[in-house]
């Protein structure tokens, strides 16, 4: 006697529940029963489960009955010549989706000539069992499974060419790879997903070895004359959008140039660029402050008694402009319409990415690391047959990591090169890596990948021999452009006066607690002040009371005390904003805070 | 041989007794006074050159040279797979329950020397057996119910009780208390208890069985695992569960070294200084344990302030924190609000003496470079 629980209810008992869970898999099959319900028969807690509820992860395998596959080869030629699809198979119960339940009483054969009289189901590809992403991984079965994850999470934060419109689209943070190749070692999945439509690196060549440290800590060391020629460049863009608001009162915003009257008005150059319209015109190019749409939007707070006041019906100047640290090209304009029927004007920056110290580059391993140095190409090792590395990658990665694909790929893009052909490095059907070495060596190189060096500097050849070939490199999408940031003085907070915080509101980076605790350490208390002088205050305190003062515009700008007026001797005292923020929450609480003054000298 | 004394005594302001006591040893008694005095001289020189300046900020450097190396701390005791060892608890946690002087630790721990004879292998079993704290139900080999006579009869182990050197008498005299309303007879490795009236139900003597079991007969209170172990050329006792105070009242045991490692405890047998030892000794025997390197004056400086008013107090809001004088130094480490109110009840004055208060309203702090003040005179 078995529990059977749907949906995980306790429904009943049944007496056989191995022939009770096959029954179902056979209605299922037959069509009698949906093809989304699963059942699951737990032998040690004797549990049948059967799950029909969504949200469950499910694949798709072929089923085998007595060490055959049902699917035969008339059902592929039927496939073939578009007499049957897909889903004629899945009715058919050849092909069936099994969860994560069901899947614990399958056995799965990889392969056909694997198929046992036992195996419940066939893969329909052995790389099917990795995944799509990770299957994108060159000879992924030589490298940790943690690796492969990490190399397929890598490549979708890769530069490429994400979509053939991307000149018509306004899609935020695009990133368009100028000349990207289709990989010299490629996988079956490559093939299935038509990746030569939307290549996403390039093939270059990488020598493994290490430059000065360049590289040290998993970084890259980039050829810049590779980089000059081309290499790895991109092209960057952000729509900046402004949309005619419509307020109370039938007032609405107007995208023009504003007038010199408007409330808030910049300097004319910083309408420089803007046609009659009030829009930028295209490929001008524009730097931070740059207005690039013209706005204005009507008076806040129009009161009825201000319908007669001059000044307050003045317009208020709202334009969009490039914020801090922004440049770029306007690339292309486009005025509509939203929703909500208000015009709608959207202008798309470009900007050009070159390479640069800082930017991200990974292989499709998982060996991710930041351009270190761009190096004369001058200055650039070579080996003895001429040939100038890319890209310049640390042995030390590998070791720890064991990301024996990283090099297998190396051969292999090397073959390919040389050999005119693409190589195959599907999972569990890669080539042999002895394959490869031994055309390499009928192709004229040394059959290990390594090669005699030279030093670009100094003319002298390298003791050790290089490991060099051609592999499959990736941009990714975290540049230095869009994150470098300084500041000297800048914006504060209105509330406490001290600077802001993050790239986007130019702000400082915290001296925290930790920080300010190694300047007291060092005894230099001096310094430490006048770090933390960003919100100095000089308020008046009144030293019969203790209060803080206020000047008091009708006494001439004198100071006066809350409780004694001006009959009061008022001092001025220095102290952090933050603080005398601090004693008026304190001061909330109901409490007095009284400052007892003494003169410091 | 020339008396050195005259000159080592007119160092006696210049150096600490335990600097002159150790020159004077090691001083070849043959040496001339001139070079004795060389000696001092340069010893006066390096012992002004070790001291810390005016203004250093102690308290700090020892709190991030405490820290910083407490975050690679390792969370969890270690455990040596088949080797016997009385559990303890190091690392971090140990460290906080430490800092924080807690009253109730996990793992309270002793180690317990012997006077010589006592210290040697052949004695150390017995002695160990003897102080372990033993209940009833240990020494039982079976308890034997009869319904139709009414009587319970437990048969002891003879050789634990020659072990233990427990005689019947003496386990019956402890065991009346819980046994009332009870006969006791006792024989040889034997005792009988039986109902004084027949009227009563056989779950009365089930009761006495489980309530005897759970009766301390001997041994020391509070001493529920011994551990004889050496160390060095001696024999110790490591137990598991302190009682300070009547361990050092037994004649075998070794006062001065025997130790506790509860805080509490050993402030009530010992006093103040014992307690502050304790703590130096250990929190540097985990910060060793772990492989870090402290110099040991962190830690001195941290225990004299545990210790300072001569009571144990721990690094926490209801410890040293809250004996701060300035208001907002203490609102400023945790429950602001509950301090501030306080503050207020009773009128507080913060003379912003110290570093966070002058952090905080953007003064100076007291300390380094923000210590010394220049004074002119006016003419």
């Amino acid at each position: 006697m078995a529990d059977v629980f749907i949906n995980s209810q306790y429904v009943g008992k049944v007496d056989n529940a191995s022939t009770f869970t096959q029954d179902i898999r056979d209605l299922r099959r037959k069509g009698s029963l949906s093809g989304e319900v699963n059942v699951y028969f737990n032998e040690t807690a004797n549990d049948v489960f059967i799950w029909s509820d969504a949200g469950r992860a499910r694949r798709p395998l072929i089923v085998s009955k007595e060490g055959k596959s049902l699917l035969t080869e008339k059902h592929l030629q039927q496939l073939d010549s578009n007499e049957i699809t897909w889903a004629d198979l899945v009715r058919q119960g050849i092909v069936e989706y099994i969860d994560a339940g069901e899947e614990e009483n399958a056995l799965v054969a990889y392969n056909v000539e694997d198929l046992t009289e036992e195996h419940t189901h066939l893969e329909i590809e052995s790389f099917a069992i990795s995944g799509i992403t990770a299957a994108l991984v060159p000879f992924g079965n030589y490298t940790p499974s943690s690796r492969l994850i990490i190399g397929s999470k890598n490549q979708k934060q890769s530069l490429g060419f994400y979509a053939a419109n991307y000149h018509l689209r306004m899609d935020m943070d695009a990133n368009i790879l100028h000349y990207p190749h289709f990989p010299l070692v490629k996988t079956a999945i490559h093939d299935v997903t038509d990746y030569h439509e939307h290549p996403s690196g390039q093939n270059m060549i990488v020598a493994i070895m290490c430059y000065d440290g360049y590289n040290m800590e998993d970084g890259v060391i980039l050829n810049k004359g590779s980089v000059q020629r081309g290499l790895a460049r991109s092209t960057y863009f952000r729509p900046v959008s402004a949309e005619e608001l419509r307020y109370s009162g039938g007032l609405i915003d107007e995208v023009s140039v504003p007038d010199k009257e408007v409330k808030g008005y910049r300097t004319e150059a910083d309408y420089a660029f803007l046609e009659g319209d009030g829009i930028i015109y295209p490929e001008a190019t524009v730097q931070e402050g740059n207005v690039v749409i013209g706005r204005t939007s009507p008076p806040r707070f129009l009161s009825s008694l201000d319908e007669y006041n001059l000044s307050a019906a003045i317009r208020r100047e709202s334009s969009v402009s490039l914020k801090h640290g922004e440049k770029g090209v306007a690339d292309f304009v486009a005025i509509t319409e939203n929703e909500e029927g208000n015009k709608l004007v959207q202008v798309r920056l470009r900007q050009e990415r070159i390479p640069e110290i800082g930017d991200k580059f990974t292989s499709r391993h998982g060996q991710k690391g930041v351009t270190g140095i761009l190096v004369p190409q001058s200055d650039v090792p070579f080996s003895i047959s001429g040939v100038v590395p890319d890209l310049i990658f640390t042995p030390h990665g590998v070791s720890s990591r064991m990301t024996i694909s990283h090099l297998i790929e190396l051969v292999g893009g090397k073959v390919g090169a040389l050999g005119g052909r693409f190589v195959d490095g599907t999972l569990f059907k890669s080539e042999a890596e002895e394959d490869l070495r031994q055309e390499l060596t009928q192709l004229g190189f040394n059959e290990d990948g390594k090669e005699v060096f030279v030093d670009g500097r100094t003319g002298k050849q390298m003791l050790a021999r290089i490991y060099v070939g051609n592999m499959y490199y990736l941009r990714l999408r975290h540049m230095v452009a869009n994150k470098m940031q300084s500041r000297a003085r800048g914006p504060i907070q209105l509330l406490t006066r001290q600077p802001t915080e993050g790239k986007a509101k130019e702000g400082g980076l915290r001296l925290g607690e930790m920080e300010k605790d190694t300047f007291i350490a060092h005894g230099a208390s001096l310094l430490l002040k006048e770090r933390f002088n960003a919100d100095r205050a000089v308020i008046p305190v009144c030293e019969q009371s203790g209060l803080m003062g206020f000047y008091d515009a009708r006494k001439a700008g004198r100071s006066v005390s809350p409780l004694f007026g001006d009959n009061s001797d008022m001092a001025n005292v220095e102290m952090s904003y933050a603080f005398k923020l601090l004693l008026d929450e304190i001061r909330s609480l109901g409490v007095y805070t009284k400052l007892n003054l003494k003169n410091k000298y | 041989m020339a008396d050195h004394t005259k000159v080592l005594n007119s160092y006696k302001k210049k150096l600490p007794p335990s600097i002159l006591e150790e020159i004077k040893d090691l001083f070849p008694s043959a040496g001339t006074d001139k070079k004795l005095t060389t000696v001092l001289d340069s010893t006066v020189q390096s012992y002004e050159d070790a001291k810390i300046n005016p203004g250093e900020c102690v308290g700090l450097v020892s709190a991030e040279s405490i820290g910083e190396p407490g975050t690679q701390m390792t969370l969890n005791t270690f455990h040596l797979a088949g080797v016997a060892e009385v559990q303890v608890t190091t690392g971090l946690p140990r460290i906080i329950e430490l800092f924080d002087a807690q009253k109730t630790i996990k793992t309270p721990m002793m180690e317990i020397y012997l006077k010589s004879p006592h210290n040697k292998l052949e004695n150390i079993g017995k002695f160990a057996a003897r102080i372990k704290e033993k209940v009833f139900g240990e020494l039982v080999q079976e308890f034997s119910l009869n319904i139709f006579e009414q009587t319970l009869t437990v048969n002891l182990s003879k050789e634990l009780l020659d072990n233990f050197g427990l005689a019947v008498k003496e386990l019956v005299k402890s065991l009346k208390t819980k046994a009332k309303g009870f006969n006791i007879e006792f024989e040889e490795n034997k005792i009988i208890f039986s109902q004084k009236g027949k009227t009563e139900e056989i779950k009365d003597l089930y009761n006495l069985k489980e309530k005897i079991k759970a009766v301390k007969v001997g041994g020391i209170k509070g001493l529920k695992q011994v551990l004889p172990v050496k160390r060095g050329e001696e024999y110790i006792v490591l137990t598991a569960g302190t009682n300070l105070k009547d361990v050092l009242a037994l004649d075998e045991v070794d006062t001065t070294k025997t130790v506790s490692n509860d805080l509490y405890e050993t402030f009530a047998v010992l006093g103040i200084e014992a307690t502050r030892q304790l703590i130096i000794d250990e929190v540097y025997k985990v910060i060793e344990s772990q492989g870090l390197n402290v110099n040991i004056r962190h830690i001195m400086l941290v225990a004299d302030i545990m210790c300072a008013n001569g009571q144990v107090k721990g690094i926490t809001r209801y410890g040293v924190v809250s004996e701060k004088a300035s208001v907002l130094a203490r609102a400023s480490f945790e429950t602001p609000i509950k301090h501030l109110i306080n503050a207020a009840l009773e009128g507080e004055i913060d003379n912003l003496s110290s570093v966070v208060e002058n952090v905080m309203i953007n003064q100076p702090v007291p300390l380094g470079t923000g210590l010394p003040g220049l004074v002119t005179k006016m003419k």
